[in-house]
């Protein structure tokens, strides 16, 4: 019986944002990383500040706080580096969060249809009921085409 | 194993870009798409005024060869605060004269990477991607994305109408040999 409970736990990082935390699959983040530089260039995307560059790379940097808490991010102490899905590929988005993150093991229960669309289950960890975080839903990116064949790497290197 | 007697590194391919300033914001484009810098001054002779409904980020036409050039506001365009602009760079292979406020600087880049997809709305076509220079992102811009095909139907209707008008116009000046006689 015991080993079958610890079958179904699973690994989140456990995040806060204001007052409220939110859970994400660990093996959908990549790194936490200290706050740096937001480069801003004009774009019609809302909820994407700019991008913050973490070893070469360029990550654009997504503040979710008015989805989910009602207001913007501003003091922050990290950006989750979070791996997003798009289908033909999976991409780094950065994500502000106001306080230390937790790497927890928990059951999950798996969303309800009521549940909004960024929430993708929720878990319970010391008395609290968390929810689990969709990054695809919760970031934005093209919408969905599931019948489209696969899409090169757009990266452009010149070698 | 050593290395092949002879063999060099092989140095990073690059390509030549253009630094400009549009509102003090930093913006990139390939040499290669520039056919022509001009300031503003020196292009008043072949310029002419064009007004396209629902366009205001193109105010001007300008006539370089066979070729009218639509002379795109980059602050208008990328929603930036107005500004004059002093330069007109003449973009090869489009119809588009984009309309700065500088040139900051001539350099290379060696890596350009695609605009995260976290992006997806008209800055897609904007941008061919983010290029990091010491430590900066700076976008680097795609020629053909400041107009659209539709733009420029719209844009070439408009033109030709003002010059069809400009023409009648000359023609009524124009003292007629009969009345005179």
């Amino acid at each position: 019986m015991t080993v079958a409970l610890e079958l179904d736990l699973q690994a989140f990082v456990l995040l806060r944002l204001g007052d409220r935390r939110f859970a994400l699959a660990a093996k959908h983040i990549a790194e936490l990383v200290a706050p740096s530089r937001i480069f801003r260039f004009p774009h019609r995307t809302p909820k994407v500040e700019g991008v913050i560059l973490r070893r070469g790379r360029i990550i654009p940097v997504c503040d979710v706080g008015n989805i989910l808490i009602g207001k913007g991010i501003l003091a922050r102490r990290f950006y989750l580096l979070a791996v997003r899905d798009y289908g033909f590929q999976k991409e780094w988005v950065a994500i502000p969060v106001t306080g230390e993150c937790e790497l927890i093991n928990a059951e999950v229960t798996p969303a309800s249809e009521s549940d909004a669309a960024y929430v993708s289950g929720w878990l319970s960890h010391n008395g609290e009921v968390i929810e689990v975080l969709n990054m695809d839903a919760l970031t934005p990116g093209p919408a969905p085409a599931p019948t489209r064949t696969p899409v090169p790497n757009l990266a452009e290197s010149l070698p | 194993m050593p290395a092949a007697a002879g063999a060099t590194p092989r140095a990073p391919r690059t390509e030549q870009i253009i630094l400009f300033r549009v509102a003090s914001q930093l913006f990139a484009i390939s040499s290669a798409s520039v056919q022509e810098v001009r300031s503003v001054d020196s292009l008043a002779g072949s310029s002419a005024e064009l007004s396209a409904p629902g366009l205001r980020k193109v105010r001007h036409v300008v006539q370089r060869g066979d070729t009218a050039f639509f002379v795109v506001n980059g602050a208008v365009h990328f929603g930036l605060p107005p500004t004059p602009g002093t330069l007109v760079f003449v973009l090869r292979e489009t119809r588009t004269a984009l309309l700065v406020d500088g040139i900051d600087k001539m350099t290379a880049m060696t890596r350009l990477q695609a605009t995260p997809n976290a992006f997806c709305h008209e800055e897609r076509t904007w941008y061919r991607g983010l290029t990091a220079l010491d430590q900066t992102v700076i976008p680097v811009v795609s020629p053909d994305g400041f107009l659209t095909p539709d733009e420029i139907i719209l844009l070439d209707a408009a033109h030709a109408a003002q010059q069809a008008a400009a023409s009648v116009a000359a023609q009524n000046a124009l003292p007629s040999s009969e009345t005179t006689q």
